[in-house]
């Protein structure tokens, strides 16, 4: 697929003969081209696609695909509003394992991958300010893992200190 | 305190000679909802801003997790107040294109209608509440009655003024109602003269142009970078609208102008939205004098609800019925990444699908979000007068940036 994705898209092939490894597999479902990185090289992909025309960072989400293993995929949506062309990148990370952080690529994506670590748990190295952005700071989970129960934690009074 | 200490007399200081820490908001007439802005003052003006959000976090997109497919529909209305027939759209936009489901021609024009009277309706209220902020009362209630108007033809159709749920997966909810036409007709022939009327008031007003021109300056690639879209783009010089660059929904049958400004302030900001407001009129016009006829819902048995008429006659009426209302219907898997241009910028929902009846996960790529994390750039280094004339001229809408 992701040879079929090379000869009708020449930065994918560009991108593929420049780091080869990085590319772990490519699809286009629904006009849409999804790309999978491996999680170690996500920033010089990044950096790579931003100097050829990918300016904008849409957005950076995740999906929890548990029980599978690796449960986690980071998906970063990416856009070249010169050629009008869109592009997602997509990371597989299994429970516990950290990313490093595409801010220093574009500066829009400090609040995304907050946003990520807060509703996810997944960590971003080298973010500048990696706190939570919409939860509470003591807040002690990540509910948009699914494991975490749509009604919340019951809060166990017993074991509280205000009683 | 004084000039023999080698500090400006207007520095304020506390006594350790620390700069002045200064918290606005959460609750702030200005921020248009719960919004904490730390501000870090050298006298007046900014030297460091850090927007706090959160506080109407709802987790919704969590919620949609439980729900079915045509379920959804009503949790995203409540996302955007002020925008809830974008949110509509681009959410059955997003499980249509999941599902290939083609809409009828009817249905696409009336989405395009009521999407750009909810630009109106959004865009009235950005103006007669940034109006009000940095002083001018009247304007306020000039915009609320055009928005008023507004608000009735959204009755008119959906039975509801605000969380209106009328666009559904494969169509519309209901046939569009006895004398719509007439009612949109009023509304949008008066619209273009009560525009002048704000203009009047304020494009060439002294006070106006004092507390907007050369204020809130972001560079457009700044602008990129910090990941902005919509009017605040266009304000700075970049010809870029969803509506024309991807369009969806028929826009590429509909005739008008992307308007842009190059000087990237408040007043730019503020030239731009008017200009969209006549555009989108004149869009408006275009549907009502071109308006197809027909279903107004794709057939599609089993994933759109069965006409009520039918459903006392026919059987397998009355079982799509309760096979969609008790199961919902499974949708095949995959992932689409669907945006549309909403009255503040980008508006993009990811859907992915596992193959169930409900969505695996459903992202919310608000515009509100991205816009305001250019807020620091837009403020730092300006005075603390102008914090709420930069807030006015980004138009977000809290609940959109916190879902």
């Amino acid at each position: 697929m992701l040879a079929e994705l090379s000869s009708s898209f020449p930065l994918i092939a560009e991108l593929a003969s420049w780091d080869p490894p990085a590319l772990v597999e490519g699809k286009r479902d629904r006009g849409e081209v999804t790309l999978v990185v491996d999680p170690s090289r996500i920033v010089a992909v990044c950096r790579f696609l931003k100097e050829r025309g990918f300016l904008r960072l849409s957005s950076i989400t995740a999906v929890d695909w548990y029980p599978a293993e690796p449960r986690f995929e980071v998906v970063y949506h990416l856009h070249d509003i010169e050629r009008n062309q869109r592009l997602r990148l997509k990371c597989r990370l299994g429970e516990g394992q950290s990313i490093e952080s595409v801010t220093a690529v574009w500066r829009g994506a400090d609040w995304y991958e907050r946003e990520v670590w807060d509703l996810f748990g997944i960590r971003f190295e080298n973010h500048p300010n990696l706190r939570r952005i919409l939860l509470p700071e003591d807040w002690t989970d990540h509910p948009l893992r699914k494991d975490y129960p749509v009604h919340g934690r019951r809060y166990d009074y017993a074991q509280s200190e205000h009683p | 305190m004084s000039e023999a200490s080698g500090q400006h007399p207007d520095t304020v200081r506390d006594a350790a000679g620390r700069r002045l820490v200064l918290n606005m908001g959460p609750q702030h007439p200005s921020t248009h909802g719960v919004l904490r802005l730390v501000l870090e003052l050298d006298g007046e003006t900014v030297v460091r801003a850090e927007p706090e959000i959160g506080f109407l976090h709802t987790g919704i997109e969590k919620e949609c997790e439980q729900k079915l497919y045509h379920q959804v529909v009503t949790l995203t209305d409540r996302v955007d107040y002020l925008a809830p027939l974008s949110n509509n759209l681009c959410y059955c936009l997003a499980v249509e294109k999941l599902l290939g489901l083609e809409v009828p021609p009817l249905a696409r024009w009336m989405r395009v209608m009521l999407t750009e009277l909810t630009r109106l309706n959004s865009h009235l209220v950005w103006l007669g509440t940034h109006a009000l902020d940095i002083g001018a009362m009247s304007v306020f209630l000039y915009c609320f009655r055009e928005r008023e108007d507004i608000l009735r033809i959204f009755e008119m159709f959906s039975g509801q003024r605000m969380m209106t749920s009328y666009f559904r997966i494969g169509g519309l909810a209901v046939e569009p109602p006895r004398g719509w036409h007439r009612a949109v007709q009023n509304f949008i022939q008066a619209f273009p003269s009560r525009l002048d009327e704000y203009e009047e008031l304020l494009t060439q007003n002294p006070i106006w142009l004092r507390r907007t021109k050369g204020i809130g300056y972001v560079s457009l690639e700044d602008l990129l970078d910090l990941g902005v879209t919509g009017p605040m783009l266009r304000a700075a010089g970049l010809a870029w609208d969803i509506r024309k660059a991807e369009p969806y929904s028929d826009y590429d049958k509909f005739d008008f102008d992307i308007p842009t400004r190059t000087e990237s302030d408040v007043y730019a900001r503020y030239q731009v939205r008017l200009e969209e407001m006549r555009q989108s009129a004149r869009i408006v016009r275009q549907a009502l004098e071109g308006m197809p006829s027909g279903p107004h819902v794709a057939d599609a048995p089993g994933i759109v609800l069965p006409d009520r008429e039918k459903m006392k006659t026919e059987m397998e009426a009355l079982i799509y019925h309760f096979k969609i209302v008790t199961d919902g219907f499974p949708v095949p898997p995959g992932e689409v990444y669907q945006a549309i241009e909403s009255p503040r910028g980008e508006l993009a929902y990811y859907v992915v699908s596992d193959g169930g009846a409900r969505p695996w996960r459903v992202y919310m790529r608000t515009p509100s979000f991205g816009n305001l994390q250019a807020l620091p750039a837009m403020i730092e280094g300006g005075l603390i007068a102008d914090v709420v004339a930069a807030l006015g001229s980004m138009d977000f809408v809290l609940g959109d940036v916190d879902r």
